[in-house]
């Protein structure tokens, strides 16, 4: 459930992030293609340019394209809501630009339930932005339950990082 | 391609013995304090000493097997092997073992093998015949009362030469113990290879003792959850080929396969039906997962649950009138079963920790489960009550039973690696092995016996 004050707090703080992020470079390298875990290097002062509207601007331009859950849960928090809030923005500013949030679990549960688990969270983002006015015709969900790790490790941090969902720009 | 049948065949010449047949119980079993069904038995005939032989030939021909001779050596092995990997007897195989002669088949030489200390003897013969088929003759006696006590006969093509070995060794360990049969059975699982956040996971197939491996799938699109058919025909079994996950009814004999359900939400949790006619899945629509079931034939699915929590999975009674399902609408998973149509729905498991994966013993008496909070494998009365933890690996997952319901094949991964393999304890929780697999594997599913 969206709690009304969630939206405009998440306003507020995403406001604050995007006013912090760096402005799109002149020089355009191609956007890469596939998921959001191939992040380009904005750290130089020539590179990090991304093509308005591309993966790489996506990722760029947001606070984050993952949010993270507890365990079992799929609530989304003020955090939260803050990075679905600057993930609605920037799609905002490309009207028809479609999006698929990939749900995923840790390791610590068992296969089928994961896999249900991480379309609860996939959804759960996707309600979030739908609430915050993105099209709910843009949005696509896959689960990919405890199939698809980011982190490889098996103890508490890992898998505090593998409980997420995961935005990704549809090129 | 058909499969080939397998035909049981009534062994004649073996006539001195044949007023005898069944008749003589087998009196170190007896001795041990009786059969009763009990799980605590199994100690006491488990050191039981079997011998095994090479089997016996006519004559030295070549086969589409190989020669008869090393033919009839090989099904001893493979015999040998199914009656010691499941830890229930302590069989000794042609490879420690002189030959015997063709006519020993039906008259051992009941001193030579108490001599060795055998407390029972298999003999057999292969026959080449004329039509291509090779003739199985399959002979279990106790040595120290000198009597047979069960035989069989079997036609095979040579390509199937094994399923006559399992066959006898089904035989032996029916007429010993007093269970069902179970070795002449295959298996699905998924077969891994790859990094921990790149796994290729492969849907594979295999005769329960390992042999005859195939792969199904080629790795390019994630494969998990496969379950064989009664008639082991077909398997279902999740793959994001298309993108989303969806389950795939995939016909062996040729190739194609068709999706579960015509619908663009992501179904996963395939099971069958006993008898082979229905399939049950889980679809999640909007986020909510709820069991449905199919004809396996196709048209419309008729949902089974309808609570907002995840309701997942699900195993039939042997007979087709229940459900045992998984469900976290009381907050974590639990198990509870239901009528076959829906209907009486209620949680079974009380007993502490989560309830996944609930599995549906072929006999009836049990449910395997995953305890989804410390990952071990147990089981427990179809009311929930007696369970009895069965496993203690770091992350053991997802139980699938042995057609006779003795055995429990499982998978194990391991901490930080995510390496996985299968395994199998039997129901005293003693007995543990690793099952070899050509790569890591996991989701195994045990199909039933072969006609």
């Amino acid at each position: 459930m969206i709690r009304p004050n969630a939206p405009v707090t998440a306003l507020l703080l995403s406001i604050a992030l995007v006013a912090c992020s760096k402005k799109p470079p002149k020089e355009l390298p191609p956007a890469p293609e596939g998921t959001g875990q191939e992040v380009i290097d904005n750290g130089g002062a020539d590179s990090g340019a991304a093509v308005p509207g591309s993966q790489a601007d996506f990722v760029a331009s947001v606070a984050s394209d993952t949010i993270y859950f507890d365990t079992d849960r799929y609530n989304v928090d003020a955090a939260d809501g803050a990075t679905l809030q600057s993930q609605a923005q920037w799609l905002a500013r490309y009207p028809g630009k479609r999006v698929t949030i990939e749900g995923h679990a840790d390791e610590r549960g068992t296969r089928d339930y994961n896999l249900a688990l991480g379309e609860r969270r996939a959804n759960a983002a996707r309600t979030y932005l739908i609430g915050l006015g993105v099209g709910a015709e843009l949005i696509q969900t896959v689960s990919f339950g405890k199939e698809r790790p980011v982190a490889l490790g098996s103890d508490e941090s890992s898998w505090a990082r593998n409980r997420r969902a995961v935005t990704v720009t549809v090129q | 391609m058909p499969r080939k049948s397998l035909f049981l065949l009534a062994v004649t010449f073996a006539t001195p013995l044949a007023a005898q047949q069944a008749t003589v119980p087998p009196s170190t079993v007896e001795q041990a304090g009786g059969l009763t069904g009990s799980v605590s038995d199994e100690s006491e005939w488990q050191d039981l000493g079997i011998a095994i032989p090479g089997f016996a030939t006519d004559r030295d021909v070549a086969t589409p097997a190989g020669q008869s001779t090393a033919l009839g050596r090989q099904l001893g092995e493979v015999i040998t092997a199914d009656l010691r990997n499941n830890g229930l007897f302590k069989p000794t195989g042609p490879g420690s073992l002189p030959g015997i002669a063709y006519t020993d088949v039906t008259a051992p030489q009941f001193g030579v093998w108490s001599g060795r200390g055998a407390d029972m003897l298999v003999h057999g013969y292969v026959r080449a015949g004329g039509n291509g088929q090779l003739t199985v003759g399959c002979y279990l006696y106790d040595v120290a009362l000198g009597q047979e006590l069960a035989r069989q006969g079997y036609v095979v093509a040579p390509s199937e030469w094994r399923r006559a070995a399992h066959k006898c060794a089904d035989m032996v360990y029916s007429r010993l113990s007093g269970e069902n049969p179970f070795f002449d059975s295959k298996i699905a699982y998924i077969a891994e290879t790859g990094p921990k956040n790149r796994r290729v996971k492969r849907l594979a197939i295999m005769d329960s003792d390992g042999a005859n491996h195939r792969f199904i799938t080629n790795g390019q699109a994630t494969a998990l959850t496969p379950r064989y058919s009664p008639d082991y025909k077909s398997l279902l079994y999740l793959s994001y080929v298309q993108g989303n996950p969806r389950i795939y009814v995939y016909d062996i004999g040729s190739g194609q396969q068709r999706l579960v359900t015509q619908s663009r939400n992501p179904t996963f949790a395939p099971r069958w039906s006993p008898d082979g006619r229905s399939i049950l899945y889980s679809m999640a629509v909007g986020g909510n997962t709820d069991v449905y079931r199919v004809s396996a034939s196709g048209g419309e699915s008729r949902r089974l649950t309808s609570d907002p929590g995840i309701d997942v999975g699900g195993s039939y009674s042997p007979d087709g009138s229940k459900i045992v399902f998984e469900s976290d609408r009381s907050g974590g998973q639990q198990c509870y079963v239901m009528d076959a149509d829906g209907s009486n729905q209620r949680r079974i498991s009380f007993a502490g920790g989560r309830c996944a994966t609930p599995e549906w013993s072929p006999r009836g008496d049990q449910i395997a489960f995953t305890n989804a909070s410390n990952f071990k494998i147990a089981v427990m009365s179809p009311s929930g009550g007696s369970v009895r933890v069965l496993t203690d690996g770091w992350q053991d997952e997802a139980p699938t039973w042995s057609p006779n319901g003795r055995i429990i094949q499982f998978f194990r991964t391991e901490r930080g690696s995510g390496k996985a393999g299968l395994w199998q304890v039997d129901l005293t929780g003693r007995n543990l092995r690793r099952l070899q697999t050509p790569v890591d594997a996991s989701d195994p599913a045990w199909g039933p016996v072969l006609p």
